[in-house]
C-alpha cells in the first residue's frame, strides 16, 4: 500500500500536500474501507450464516423471512440493537463501563492489519506480523475484564475473570504452535509464510510433518478458546451466567461485543489458513502470470473461501459439542495442550535441523493420511445417513 | 506411572475419536430435510384440506335449504345464533330476515347442526377466523330477506339438489346416532 501511495505522490496526484499528511489520509482511508467495507459486514453476515447453518444441523430452517432467504436479518438485528435504550447500572464504574467495548473492538480490528488477503492485498506486511496478531488480540482480555468489573454485578465479574483466565491460559499453546511454524519458515511475516507454501495440499504446512499436523489441531483448539467459542464459551455461557460479562450491556455497546465475537471467527480462521492451509496460494496457470489483477482476485477468492470454510467448521463445532466446565477448561490447557505444544515445538525444531527443506516422503505420507481421514469422515457421514433413512436436501435455500 | 501415561494417552484418543464421530453425525444432519412446517404460507397442502369431514370448524349456513324451524337457535347452549323468521301475510311464506352467528361466542359443540332437518347449518373445516375487530366476529348470513325452504317428498329444483344432498350426507355422518351408524354399516 505504501508503494501505491508513493507512486501517486510521484505522479503529483496530491499536489503540494506534505507527504506525512498524505500517508495519514491514506491510512485512515484504508482503515475505513477495511472496517466498514469488510469487517463489519463479515461479522454481520456471519451471524446470519451461523443461524442458518446451526438450524440445518438441528433439522430446522433458521431465519428466512427478512429479505430474500432472510439475508437482511443481521441488518434488522443491528438496527434493533441500536434503537435500544442505553442503560448504565447505578453503581457501575461509568468511565470503564463505556470504555470497555472500544478496547475489545480495538483488539479485534487491529488484527486485520497483518492478515494477507492476497499477494498484494495486505494493509501492512509487518516483519513481525504473527507476533503482532498474537499480541494485539490479547487486548480483548483487558476489555473483557473492564466490562466484567465495571458492571458492578457478581455474575459479570465471574464471567470476566473466567474469560481473562481462559484467554491468557490458551495464549501459551497458541503462541507455541505459531512459533513452531515460524521455525519452519524462519520469518514472522504472514506474506512470507504463505509464499513459502504452495497451492497444492501437499505443499501446505499442515502436511509438512506429523508435528505440524498435530499442531494444526492444537492451534485450532487454542484459538477456539481465545475466541470464547463453544465448547469454551463459559464466559458468555448463555444458560449459566445470564450473559456473562455482557449482562449489563444493552444497545450499541452490546452490539460491539457481539460483533467482536463473530468477527473473531474470521480472524481465527484467517490465522489458521495463513499458517497451515496455504493462504491465498493459487496455481499460476495459463496467462495468469501476466494478469496480476485477475490473479489477485483469484487469490482473494481462495483466501476468503478457505477462511469462510473454517468459519463454518467452527459453527459446526458449536452445534456439536457441549460446553466444558471451567476446571476441565484449565485441565485441557495446562495438562494437555501445553505439554503437547512443547513437544511439537521441540519436534519441529529437530525436524527443521535434520531436514531443512522438508522430508518429501513423510510429507507425501501425511498428505495421504490427511485425505484418508477425510475419506473416513465422509464414510461415517454416509453411514449415519443410511442408518437414519432420512430424506436429503442439499439446497441451502428454503 | 505407566497407568497414568496410558490414561493420559487414552484421554486424548477418546477426545479425538468422539469429536470426530460427533462431527460426522451433525454433518449428516446438515444435509437432511428440515422438519419445520412453515405455516401458513409455505405449506405443501392447506391444513383445511387435511382435516376430516366431521371436523367442527367455523359454522356455515346454506340459506337455500334452511326451513326456518329455529331448532338450531333453541339448541345452542350459549345463544350465539340469532334468527328472525316471520310469516309474511301477503305471500303466505316464511321470510328469513336475520341469521347471525357470533363465532366468538360459539363453542363449536355441534349441538346446532344435529337437530337441523336438512343440514343447512353445518361445520366447515375453516378455522382461521381471527380478525382485528369484534364486529367481524358476528357472521351475518342473510344479505336480503329470503323465503325459507319448504321440504318436498322428491326434490326437483336442480339448483337445490346438490346442496340438499350435501346437507343430508353431513347429517348422516355427523349427527347420526350409534344405532343408525351400526345399521348403515351392516
Amino acid at each position: 500500500m505504501k508503494e501505491l501511495l508513493d507512486g501517486w505522490i510521484a505522479q503529483g496526484v496530491f499536489g503540494s500536500l506534505p507527504v506525512d499528511l498524505v500517508y495519514l489520509i491514506g491510512l485512515l482511508a484504508a482503515g475505513v474501507v477495511v472496517v466498514f467495507g469488510f469487517v463489519l459486514n463479515v461479522a454481520g453476515v456471519t451471524t446470519f450464516v451461523e443461524r442458518r447453518v446451526w438450524a440445518r444441523i438441528q433439522s430446522r430452517v433458521g431465519p428466512n423471512r427478512v429479505g430474500p432467504q432472510g439475508i437482511l436479518q443481521w441488518l434488522a438485528d443491528g438496527v434493533k440493537l441500536l434503537m435500544k435504550e442505553e442503560t448504565i447500572p447505578y453503581a457501575a464504574d461509568a468511565r470503564l463501563f463505556k470504555l470497555a467495548p472500544y478496547v475489545v473492538v480495538l483488539g479485534f480490528i487491529a488484527a486485520f492489519v497483518a492478515i494477507p488477503f492476497s499477494s498484494a492485498l495486505i494493509a501492512a506486511d509487518l516483519n513481525l506480523g504473527l507476533l503482532y496478531i498474537t499480541s494485539v488480540t490479547s487486548l480483548v482480555v483487558v476489555g473483557i475484564l473492564m466490562a466484567g468489573w465495571a458492571s458492578n454485578n457478581k455474575w459479570s465479574l465471574i464471567g470476566g475473570i473466567r474469560a481473562a483466565a481462559q484467554i491468557v491460559s490458551y495464549e501459551i499453546p497458541a503462541a507455541l504452535t505459531i512459533f513452531s511454524v515460524v521455525l519452519i519458515t524462519g520469518t514472522f511475516s504472514t506474506q512470507s509464510i504463505i509464499q513459502q507454501q504452495g497451492w497444492a495440499p501437499w505443499s501446505w504446512y499442515i502436511f509438512h510433518s506429523p508435528f505440524t499436523f498435530v499442531g494444526f489441531f492444537v492451534l485450532f483448539t487454542a484459538l477456539l478458546a481465545e475466541g470464547n467459542r463453544t465448547p469454551f464459551d463459559l464466559p458468555e455461557a448463555e444458560s449459566e451466567l445470564v450473559a456473562g460479562f455482557v449482562t449489563e450491556y444493552s444497545g450499541a455497546r452490546y452490539l460491539f461485543f457481539f460483533l467482536v465475537e463473530w468477527g473473531n471467527l474470521y480472524v481465527i480462521s484467517a490465522v489458521l489458513v495463513t499458517l497451515f492451509l496455504g493462504g491465498w496460494q493459487f496455481p499460476v496457470v495459463g496467462g495468469l502470470g501476466d494478469r496480476p489483477v485477475a490473479l489477485n482476485a483469484l487469490q482473494l477468492l481462495t483466501f476468503v473461501g478457505k477462511s469462510y470454510f473454517g468459519v463454518i467448521v467452527i459453527m459446526w463445532i458449536r452445534a456439536t459439542l457441549p460446553r466444558i466446565r471451567v476446571d476441565q477448561l484449565m485441565t485441557t490447557c495446562w495438562k494437555y495442550l501445553v505439554p503437547i505444544s512443547f513437544v511439537n515445538f521441540m519436534g519441529t525444531a529437530l525436524w527443521v535441523a535434520v531436514w531443512p527443506d522438508g522430508n518429501r516422503v513423510v510429507t507425501a505420507a501425511m498428505t495421504v493420511l490427511g485425505f484418508a481421514l477425510v475419506g473416513y469422515f465422509l464414510s461415517r457421514v454416509v453411514f449415519h445417513l443410511r442408518r437414519s433413512g432420512a430424506r436429503l436436501t442439499f439446497s441451502p435455500l428454503s | 506411572m505407566a497407568n497414568a501415561i496410558s490414561n493420559y494417552v487414552r484421554n486424548i484418543m477418546d477426545t479425538a475419536a468422539t469429536v470426530f464421530e460427533g462431527m460426522a453425525v451433525t454433518c449428516s444432519h446438515f444435509v437432511r430435510t428440515p422438519s419445520t412446517v412453515q405455516y401458513p404460507d409455505r405449506m405443501a397442502v392447506r391444513v383445511q384440506d387435511t382435516l376430516p369431514f366431521r371436523y367442527r370448524g367455523i359454522l356455515e349456513v346454506d340459506l337455500e335449504i334452511c326451513t326456518g324451524c329455529l331448532a338450531c337457535e333453541r339448541a345452542c347452549p350459549i345463544d350465539c345464533i340469532v334468527i328472525d323468521a316471520k310469516k309474511d301475510m301477503q305471500t303466505r311464506k316464511m321470510m328469513l330476515t336475520r341469521f347471525d352467528i357470533d363465532i366468538s361466542k360459539c363453542m363449536y359443540c355441534g349441538l346446532c347442526s344435529e337437530p337441523c332437518p336438512t343440514g343447512a347449518i353445518h361445520h366447515t373445516p375453516e378455522f382461521e377466523g381471527a380478525d382485528y375487530s369484534l364486529e367481524s366476529m358476528v357472521r351475518r348470513y342473510v344479505k336480503e330477506p329470503v323465503a325459507a325452504y319448504k321440504p318436498k317428498k322428491v326434490e326437483d329444483d336442480p339448483a337445490i339438489l346438490p346442496i340438499l344432498e350435501r346437507g343430508m350426507r353431513y347429517l348422516g355422518e355427523f349427527a347420526g346416532t350409534e344405532s343408525e351408524e351400526t345399521e348403515s354399516a351392516a
